[in-house]
C-alpha cells in the first residue's frame, strides 16, 4: 500500500460524490417530464418515439400494469438478442465470419444482457459479429439500464405520492432514461474514450508483423461506443474477452478513471433524486452514506489484501514490495498500468454496483480480496448497486430496517411518512430472500453434479469459490466472474441463465408490489414517536441490517470457499 | 395485453435503430473524422508496414530486446483472443509456473531481485507495459546482447518511463514496444542478428 494509492482512492470517491447533486437534480427533471437543456433537441424525437410505439406517455399505470409492461418489454428484448446471435452469419457487419452462436450460449447471453447482468460465457472478439455487438448487445446495455432506473423511479413515486393508484408510465420512464440520460452521456464518453485510444471502426482485424517477425492478428471493432454505455448502465459486458483489462478497452490510467467513475455515478446520483422526490434530501444522503461506508470498507480491504503476493507467488522469492519503480503486490491477473490501487477500486466498484466489468482477473485475487468481492455482491447489490436496481434494493432493506426498529420500541414502523405494514415487510423480505435461495441452491446443485465440477479450473476451496461466485454473480445480476470456470457448457448456461432471471424478475415483482401498496397510503406527518431516518443512528441501524442479513446468510458458504482457502494458504497448503 | 405486446415489439425496433445502429455509427463517423489514428487501433508502422499497435503488447524472445510479461494467451500475446491464466492464490500450477520463470530470470541477472510483474501473467495477456523495475532488471542482458554499455541502455529505459498521469493517476510503466523501437533506432546496424540470439 502506498500513500499515492490512498490518494487515488480518495480522488475517485470525490469525483463520484461531486456529481451526485447535479446529476441527481437533472434526473428529477427528466423523470418528471420537465424541460431540460436537452429538451429543444430531444423533445421532438421523444414525441416521435411515443407515436411510433403507440404509447401514451401521460397515461399513468397501476403498479401491476407498469410491471407487466416491463416484463413484456424484457421478453421482447430477450427474443431480439437471442435471434440476432443465432442469425448473425446471415446478417451484415461480420468481417471475421464468426458464424452462429450456439443455442445454449445464445440463451444465456440473451438473458444476461436483457437482465442487466452481462455475464459473458463467450469471448467477444472470437464470438460476436460487429452487428451483434451493436444492434443486440449495445441496445440491451441501454434499455436494461433504463428499465432499472424506471423501476427505481416508480418505487420512489410510491413513497412520494399520497393515496395514489398509479406509479407512472413505464414506457415514458424507459424512453426518458435512454434519451436524456444514457445516450448523451454515452456519446460524450465514447468520443473521449476514442480520443484517449479506444478503437472505433468497422474494419476486419488488423494483420501485423511484429518487430521479431511473428504474425499478430489484432482484433478491433466498434469498441468505444459499447464500452461507454456498458460502464454507465452498470452492464459490464466487455467488447473483448478480458473486458476492461484489454488495452483497447482501457488503454491508460485516465480512461480507467473515467470508466470507474461511470460505474458508480448514476447509481450514486439516484440517491439525490430520491431525496428530492420525497422532499427531504437528507433522506437521500443517509442512503448515500450507508453505501459510501460499505464501498470504502470494500475498497480498503481489497487494496490491503492485494498489496501482498499470494502464497503461490511469494514462494518464488520475487520482489513484490511497492516502491517508486513498481506497484508490487499480487500482480497475477493484473495490468501494470493499473497496478494494485486501481485494480482494487475497480474490483470493489464493479461488484458493489452490479456492473461486472473488470480491469483485473478476480479469480487470481488473494482469498481475502476475492472474499470482499463475493460479499459485495451477496449484500444484494445495494452498495450503489445497478442503475436503479441498487436504489430499489436499498429501499427494501430500509423497509426491513424500520420494521426492526419498530419491533424494538413496539410501534408501527413508518418510513418517509408511510406506515410500513405486514404486506410491505413480507414483500421486502420475499424479494431479499430470493437471492440466497438462488445463489445457495444452485451452488449446492453444481457442486454435487459432475457437469458442475468438470468445468473447474482450480482445485480445493478455490474451486468451490469459482462455483459460488458464478451463481452469486448471476443472481446478483453482476456479471463478473472467477473466470477460470468454464461456464460455456449447457449445464452452466442453463442454470446461470435461470439464476439471472430469478435475481432480476423475481426481485422486481415483489418490489413493485411494495411500490403500489405504498403509493395508495396516506402520508402521515412525523410525530415525536417517529424513528428519524436521516441521522447517524439510522445509518448505523441500516448498515447493521444489511450486514446481518447478507453476512449471516452467506457466512457458511463463504467459510467453505475463501475463508477455508485463506487458512489453507497460511498453513502453506496448495491444491 | 395485446397492446402492450405490440408496444414492446415496436419499442425494441425503435431502440435497436436508435441505440444499436444510429448511436454506434455516429460515434464511428465522428471518431474516424476527428481521431482517425486512435479509432483505428493506434497502429505502429515502420517503413509503411504495420508492426503492431502501440497499445497491444507483443511477444519478445530475443536477448537483444526487452521482454514483456508472461502471457496466458495461446500463443502468447494473441491479440485475436485475449485471456488470463485465472489461476488462484493456492494453485500448484501457478506456483510451479512462477518458480520456473523466477529460476530462469535469476540465471539471467543474479544481481537483482526479480520484479513481481516479470513472473506473473497480466489480466489481458496483452499487457503492453512492464514496470520500470522490470525494465531495469533486463538492462544487463540487453546491453550484453547489443554490446552496448549498461549506462546507455539504462539511460534509454529511464527516458521511456511514463510517469503517473498528472503526477497522481495510474502507475509508472514502460511501453515495451516503444522501448524496443528506440533501441533499434539507437543501434540500427544490429537488426540482422535477432534470430540467432533467440531464447530457447
Amino acid at each position: 500500500m502506498t500513500f499515492n494509492g490512498w490518494v487515488q482512492i480518495a480522488l475517485y470517491a470525490l469525483l463520484v460524490t461531486a456529481c451526485v447533486k447535479p446529476l441527481g437534480l437533472y434526473m428529477v427533471r427528466v423523470y418528471a417530464g420537465e424541460r431540460t437543456f436537452l429538451s429543444p433537441l430531444l423533445k421532438p424525437l421523444e414525441a416521435t418515439i411515443y407515436r411510433l410505439c403507440r404509447v401514451e406517455p401521460a397515461k399513468e399505470q397501476h403498479w401491476t400494469n407498469y410491471t407487466v409492461s416491463l416484463l413484456v418489454f424484457s421478453a421482447a428484448a430477450f427474443l431480439f438478442t437471442y435471434l440476432t446471435q443465432r442469425l448473425q452469419q446471415f446478417l451484415p457487419l461480420d468481417p471475421q465470419h464468426l458464424g452462429a452462436v450456439s443455442p445454449d450460449s445464445s440463451f444465456n447471453t440473451a438473458v444476461s444482457f436483457s437482465s442487466n447482468t452481462n455475464w459473458q460465457d463467450y469471448g467477444g472478439e472470437t464470438t460476436m459479429s460487429y452487428l451483434t455487438q451493436m444492434a443486440a448487445l449495445t441496445v440491451q446495455n441501454f434499455v436494461s439500464a433504463a428499465a432499472g432506473m424506471a423501476l427505481a423511479i416508480a418505487l420512489i413515486r410510491g413513497f412520494a405520492r399520497t393515496s395514489a393508484k398509479t406509479v407512472g408510465n413505464f414506457w415514458a420512464d424507459l424512453v426518458r432514461g435512454v434519451l436524456y440520460m444514457l445516450l448523451p452521456l454515452s456519446l460524450v464518453m465514447a468520443l473521449v474514450l476514442v480520443w484517449l485510444g479506444v478503437p472505433q471502426n468497422l474494419d476486419p482485424y488488423t494483420h501485423a508483423t511484429t518487430l521479431e517477425g511473428a504474425k499478430q492478428i489484432i482484433a478491433q471493432g466498434p469498441a468505444a461506443s459499447q464500452i461507454a454505455i456498458k460502464q454507465l448502465g452498470t452492464n459490464g459486458g466487455g467488447f473483448f474477452n478480458v473486458n476492461s483489462a484489454h488495452p483497447f478497452e482501457n488503454p491508460n490510467a485516465i480512461t480507467n478513471l473515467i470508466e470507474m467513475w461511470a460505474i458508480l455515478v448514476i447509481s450514486a446520483a439516484l440517491t439525490y433524486t430520491f431525496g428530492v422526490m420525497v422532499k427531504n434530501t437528507r433522506q437521500g444522503w443517509a442512503l448515500f452514506a450507508v453505501m459510501g461506508i460499505l464501498f470504502l470498507g470494500g475498497v480498503s480491504a481489497t487494496y490491503w489484501a492485494e498489496s501482498y503476493p499470494s502464497a503461490a507467488i511469494a514462494a518464488a522469492h520475487v520482489d513484490a514490495k511497492s516502491g517508486p519503480l513498481q506497484a508490487g503486490g499480487n500482480m497475477e491477473g493484473k495490468e501494470v498500468r493499473f497496478g494494485i490501487a486501481n485494480s482494487a477500486i475497480w474490483a470493489a466498484a464493479t461488484t458493489d454496483a452490479s456492473n461486472g466489468s473488470v480491469n483485473s482477473m478476480h479469480d487470481s485475487y488473494t482469498p481475502l480480496g476475492g472474499l470482499v468481492e463475493l460479499v459485495n455482491i451477496q449484500l444484494g447489490e445495494i452498495v450503489f448497486g445497478g442503475v436503479g436496481s441498487g436504489l430499489y434494493g436499498m429501499l427494501l432493506f430500509a423497509i426491513v430496517a424500520v420494521f426492526i426498529a419498530g419491533l424494538m420500541v413496539g410501534r408501527t414502523p413508518e418510513y418517509l411518512g408511510k406506515k410500513i405494514e405486514g404486506r410491505e415487510v413480507k414483500m421486502a423480505m420475499l424479494a431479499i430472500l430470493i437471492l440466497p435461495l438462488s445463489i445457495l441452491g444452485f451452488t449446492a446443485l453444481a457442486v454435487v453434479l459432475p457437469q458442475g465440477l468438470s468445468s473447474l479450473a482450480n482445485a480445493g476451496p478455490h474451486g468451490f469459490s469459482e462455483i459460488l461466485y458464478a451463481y452469486t454473480s448471476g443472481t446478483g445480476n453482476n456479471g463478473s466472474a472467477f473466470a477460470g470456470l468454464n461456464a460455456n457448457t449447457p449445464f452452466y448456461n442453463a442454470t446461470i441463465g435461470f439464476a439471472m432471471l430469478i435475481g432480476r424478475f423475481l426481485f422486481i415483482v415483489p418490489m413493485m408490489a411494495v411500490a403500489g401498496s405504498l403509493a395508495g397510503k396516506k402520508i402521515v406527518p412525523a410525530s415525536s414517536g417517529t424513528f428519524p431516518t436521516t441521522g447517524p443512528l439510522w445509518v448505523g441501524l441500516l448498515l447493521g441490517v444489511i450486514l446481518i442479513v447478507g453476512g449471516l446468510t452467506f457466512f457458511p458458504a463463504l467459510s467453505l470457499g475463501p475463508i477455508a482457502e485463506h487458512l489453507a494458504m497460511l498453513a502453506g497448503q496448495q491444491f | 395485453m395485446l397492446k402492450q405486446l405490440l408496444s414492446a415489439a415496436l419499442m425494441m425496433i425503435v431502440m435497436t435503430v436508435l441505440t444499436g445502429l444510429l448511436y454506434p455509427l455516429a460515434v464511428t463517423g465522428l471518431a474516424q473524422a476527428i481521431f482517425p489514428d486512435q479509432a483505428n487501433g493506434s497502429l505502429v508502422r515502420v517503413d509503411g508496414r504495420v508492426i503492431g499497435s502501440e497499445l497491444i503488447g507483443q511477444q519478445f524472445g530475443a536477448l537483444r530486446y526487452f521482454h514483456g510479461r508472461p502471457s496466458a494467451t495461446t500463443p502468447p500475446y494473441n491479440a485475436g483472443a485475449s485471456g488470463a491464466s485465472n489461476l488462484g492464490p493456492t494453485s500448484k500450477a501457478l506456483a510451479a509456473r512462477v518458480a520456473a520463470e523466477a529460476a530462469r530470470l535469476h540465471a539471467e541477472n543474479p544481481a537483482m531481485p526479480i520484479p513481481v510483474d516479470l513472473v506473473t501473467t497480466s489480466a489481458s495477456g496483452l499487457d503492453p507495459d512492464i514496470t520500470p523495475a522490470a525494465a531495469l532488471f533486463q538492462v544487463p542482458r540487453v546491453a550484453r546482447a547489443r554490446s552496448l554499455p549498461d549506462a546507455a541502455v539504462r539511460k534509454l529505459v529511464l527516458e521511456h518511463v511514463s510517469d503517473r498521469m498528472l503526477g497522481v493517476i495510474g502507475e509508472p510503466h514502460v511501453n515495451v514496444l516503444d522501448l524496443n523501437l528506440a533501441l533499434d533506432r539507437l543501434q540500427p546496424s544490429a537488426s540482422g542478428r535477432a534470430a540467432a540470439s533467440a531464447l530457447p
